[in-house]
């Protein structure tokens, strides 16, 4: 027995019975497969704001949500109450999709051994309160200290712990105990001429020891209070086509944006992404191959299985410029065809699960990366970002350098203010003229919102060059 | 899907009852000062794509939160468990967090006589359900079919839909306020997909929003509107680098009325986290600019009784004529600016309120957004932003745009993959024209803008 079957079969009464009998109620109305969600959530968070903790909070969420998936149709109903009756009245709800003869599921669940991504001595939640808040009281020192320059600091922690249960109709049975712990600092800098701000943050499914050894209060705390004190000195960025090296780790949203959603098997299945119909072609120079590996330890966007039930799994998308894959859920593969490549998430139990992204990021190559600077005569060095958008149909994706600094005759020189980065996303790829020898995956801050739901993801590159980009400045 | 979408399981009484109960057992277990708020929702969602139906949704969901106070210090929990185990945790949960906290001086629930409701504003009509399931399937599938109907080049869907959704929401603090209102909307939503000769798609939606199935537009019209606003992007190309009169049309100025709500609130401003800090009562605005928060309007999308910590809402004149008159503030950023809350505390389940707008818009003006166009030689026409490149400490602005080329007068072709950039203190101060076409279609609206002066980057 596992923790979830502990929980949900114990603390919910629930048994191997009802759960045969709720499937049998879903697929009343035939359908093509079924499945439920239970997920118990519990979240804390703690936040330090002009130096003090102001407020704490903790909360508790628990749901089902019922599938049924009949052809290309899917019906959908929750509950936030596990009481048999209300289940099967959400059960009875998703029915109504299908109008055919009874169909009945597979007797018996099937469950497959677990990956182990998120091995923790002690789970943050279990963590005193305390503890957590000298975390937080530690950055907001840490970040004043740094320069008294520094006139605003924020810190927050944040950890939750997800136990879901999946069943479906085809047998799946799957369970996970999913921590996740995320720090986060933001400083507003101050002098006499002007303001600047800075932020940095981190995590995974790692347990609190990770904030006191690996990535600690001080660290992220600096980060920021660093990211504004350059700020403070900025020059306007300029404007038009040029040469872009992006640093290593989180400017790999890159990825995320330019590729990985259009890459997402929904989009393709429907004719509406940019890159439907481009299996085996040419997305990008033979430099870059691309993966989408849900099966990283310890990282923000792993998970052991996803939303599904199915196990995550390392899915080559790009391999050496040519597209090799989507990323599937059930239904997408079901319907096209291909693999189930373990991408099906969802926000919660209120939420009909779809293909997502888990940790994205691009292989090293063989270029150092002062190399790659030194080549570039007159560009832009990128190596912090915060947030990015696509348009999946016509491909045109942007993201915002947060910290950005020119590049004039290879040297890194000015920092620059606040810029857009915009490209397209079927040849943004195609530009990539080296690649760095320094991967790193970004430190654990990202989120990532399709049609209304969030989900956590990871991202990392090598350091990059882009022989032309957009850069969305003021400048000439 | 089932006719009925009663997910209530309690009736109201039992709501504001529960309300109460968590406060009260809170002041029992030692707080001293305690607010909680219920809120149940439910929601019906058909989604169809080319002609068939690819999801239905119906469900309902409930959840509480409670903020408590010892003293100065403050904590808060939620829970969506209603049993009285679940209703144990949560205030146990919260007066342990309590004991933990910072002592500050600003905490605190709202005085009693700031308490209050503004009563019934036309918020609730139980028609957004009154559609027979096969209807509003239906409804989507008319919305979607007008879209490909409308032009032969449109030959492809993401999908069109019909939502309907009812909440209630009680609030209750340990001054004995009890306040509660229902809301509800439906909505008709499509997003056609164009292809050129060469291939090259593009997608564009629209939709309408409404409390009641008696004002929502027509799925014809929505389809319709949503292909016209996808083919003229069809052909888009990139321009080279250039200054010009860029024309905002009113969905996009609405987001940069979104700014400037950001830049007025509260929170951003003691945290000096504002482009606007320090500028109240300057002018920070072209001197045609009047902003309006007006939480009040009968039926607005914005609009409640009372705002997150039960203080009526208002109307409060953010700019006028240029000049920043008011900050938003809810009770915590009031007292800590020394100034009277304005009614923009929002609450969710969780955590401690935050600050929302009521209906927030931009007076409109009295020119066509044809005549502003006509105005102009050279300039881009603007329908599209994408991403988040704004920074609020400074002002920075720089997000990529989809939009038309304006030249001597006339909207030409389709322009893609460009940024426009500028600061918005400038930017504010740049508005040139303002159109007469305010509309709501959310808490937030403008009508067309002119702004000068900014750089679009390009080739």
């Amino acid at each position: 027995m596992t923790q979830n079957q502990n929980l949900f079969f114990q603390k919910f009464g629930i048994t191997p019975n009802d759960l045969q009998r709720y499937l049998g109620e879903a697929l009343s109305a035939g359908g093509d497969y079924a499945d439920l969600y239970f997920e118990y959530l519990t979240s804390t968070s703690i936040r330090v704001d002009e130096s003090i903790v102001k407020s704490a909070s903790q909360g508790i969420s628990a749901g089902c949500g019922v599938r049924v998936v009949s052809g290309e149709r899917t019906g959908y109903a929750y509950t936030d109450d596990l009481a048999a009756e209300k289940i099967l009245r959400a059960a009875r709800t998703a029915a109504l999709i299908a109008r055919g003869p009874a169909k009945s599921p597979v007797q018996g669940f099937t469950e497959h051994a677990n990956h182990q991504l998120y091995p923790i001595a002690s789970p943050s939640a279990d963590a005193d309160i305390a503890a957590k808040l000298e975390l937080v009281m530690r950055a907001d020192r840490s970040a004043r200290a740094y320069d008294p320059r520094i006139v605003q600091v924020r810190a927050g922690y944040f950890d939750e712990i997800r136990q879901i249960l999946v069943i479906g109709s085809d047998g799946t049975f799957a369970t996970d105990v999913q921590p996740m712990a995320r720090f986060s600092v933001s400083c507003v800098a101050k002098s006499t001429e002007s303001s600047a701000q800075g932020a940095a943050g981190g995590g995974g499914r790692v347990g609190i020891d990770f904030f006191n050894t690996d990535k600690t209060p001080e660290h992220f705390a600096q980060d920021a209070a660093r990211q504004a004190i350059i700020q403070l000195d900025a020059r306007e960025a300029p404007a038009g086509e040029m040469e872009v090296v992006l640093g290593p780790g989180w400017p790999g949203i890159l990825l995320h944006e330019a590729i990985g959603h259009g890459l997402e098997a929904d989009f393709n299945r429907k004719g509406t992404s940019a890159f439907a119909g481009m299996l085996g072609k040419r997305v990008a120079s033979d430099k870059c191959t691309v993966v989408d590996n849900g099966t990283l330890p310890s990282r923000r966007g792993s998970i052991n299985v996803d939303d599904e039930g199915s196990p995550t799994q390392n899915t080559v998308l790009i391999e050496k410029g040519i597209l090799k894959g989507y990323l599937s859920d059930k239904l997408s593969a079901r319907l096209m065809g291909v693999p189930d490549t373990g991408n099906g998430r969802r926000e919660s139990y209120a939420h009909i699960p779809m293909p997502r992204m888990t940790n994205t990021y691009m292989l090293a190559g063989d270029d150092s990366p002062e190399d790659i600077i030194r080549s570039v005569k007159r560009g832009v060095y990128a190596v912090n970002f915060g947030g990015g958008q696509v348009d999946i149909t016509n491909g045109k994706f942007v993201f915002s350098a947060s910290e950005a600094y020119m590049i004039e005759n290879g040297q890194v020189t000015a920092p620059l203010k606040n810029c857009t980065l915009i490209g397209n996303g079927p040849d943004a790829l195609t530009k990539v003229s080296m690649v760095g020898s320094d991967l790193q995956l970004d430190e654990g801050v990202g989120t990532c919102g399709k049609d209304g739901q969030s989900v956590p993801v990871g991202v990392g590159i090598p350091t990059l060059k882009l022989d032309s980009m957009t850069v969305g400045g003021t400048a000439r | 899907m089932a006719t009925h979408t009663q997910t209530v399981s309690g009736t109201d009484a039992d709501l504001r009852d529960l309300a109460a109960t968590v406060v009260s057992r809170a002041m029992k277990g030692g707080a001293t000062a305690a607010e909680a708020v219920v809120r149940e929702a439910s929601e019906f969602s058909a989604v169809v794509r080319m002609g068939e139906v690819e999801t239905l949704k119906d469900s309902g969901s409930r959840g509480i939160g409670l903020r408590a106070f010892l003293g100065q210090r403050a904590a808060s929990t939620y829970s969506s468990d209603f049993s009285e185990d679940g209703i144990q945790r949560l205030v146990g949960g919260a007066l342990e967090l309590a004991r933990v906290t910072s002592e500050d001086a600003f905490a605190g629930i709202p005085e009693p006589d700031q308490l209050g409701s503004l009563g019934d504003l036309k918020l609730y009509y139980d028609d957004v359900y009154s559609l027979p399931p096969d209807e509003r399937i239906d409804y989507a599938r008319r919305a979607e079919r007008a879209a490909l109907e409308a032009d032969p080049r449109i030959k492809n869907s993401d999908g069109a839909s019909f939502d309907a959704s009812t909440s209630q929401k009680v609030l209750a603090n340990s001054h004995g306020f009890v306040g509660e209102f229902r809301r509800s909307s439906c909505s008709v939503y499509a997003a056609p997909i164009a292809q050129d000769a060469n291939g090259n798609m593009q997608r564009d939606y629209w939709f309408s929003l409404s409390r009641t199935m008696a004002k929502l537009e027509s799925a014809e019209s929505v389809g319709r509107e949503a292909a016209r606003r996808t083919l003229r992007r069809l052909g888009a190309r990139k321009i080279a680098s250039t200054k010009v009169p860029i024309v905002l049309d009113p969905m996009v100025a609405g987001s940069i009325l979104d700014n400037i709500f950001d830049a007025v609130n509260g929170d951003a401003i003691y945290r000096q986290s504002s482009f606007l800090m320090g500028k109240l009562g300057q002018k920070v605005a072209a001197g045609n600019i009047t902003v309006v928060d007006d939480g009040t309007i009968p039926g607005g999308f914005g609009s409640e009784p009372f705002d997150g910590e039960g203080i009526p809402t208002r109307r409060t004149v953010v700019i006028e004529n240029g000049v920043f008159k008011s900050y938003l503030l809810n009770n915590y950023t009031a007292k800590k600016l020394g100034l009277e809350s304005t009614g923009n505390a929002s609450r969710g389940l969780a955590g401690t309120p935050g600050i929302g707008s009521g209906n927030f818009y931009l007076q409109k003006g009295e020119r066509t957004p044809q005549q502003i166009i006509g105005d102009i030689k050279q300039g881009l026409y603007v329908f599209q932003f994408l991403g988040f490149g704004v920074n609020m400490v400074t002002g920075d602005f720089s997000r990529g745009v989809s939009g038309v080329w304006i030249e001597n007068g006339e909207l030409t072709y389709p322009v893609e993959e460009v940024t426009v950039a500028g600061n918005l203190k400038d930017m504010l101060n740049n508005i040139s024209e303002i159109g007469n076409d305010l509309e709501f279609r959310g808490s937030t609206a403008a009508p067309t803008l002119r702004i000068d002066g900014m750089m679009v980057a390009g080739e």
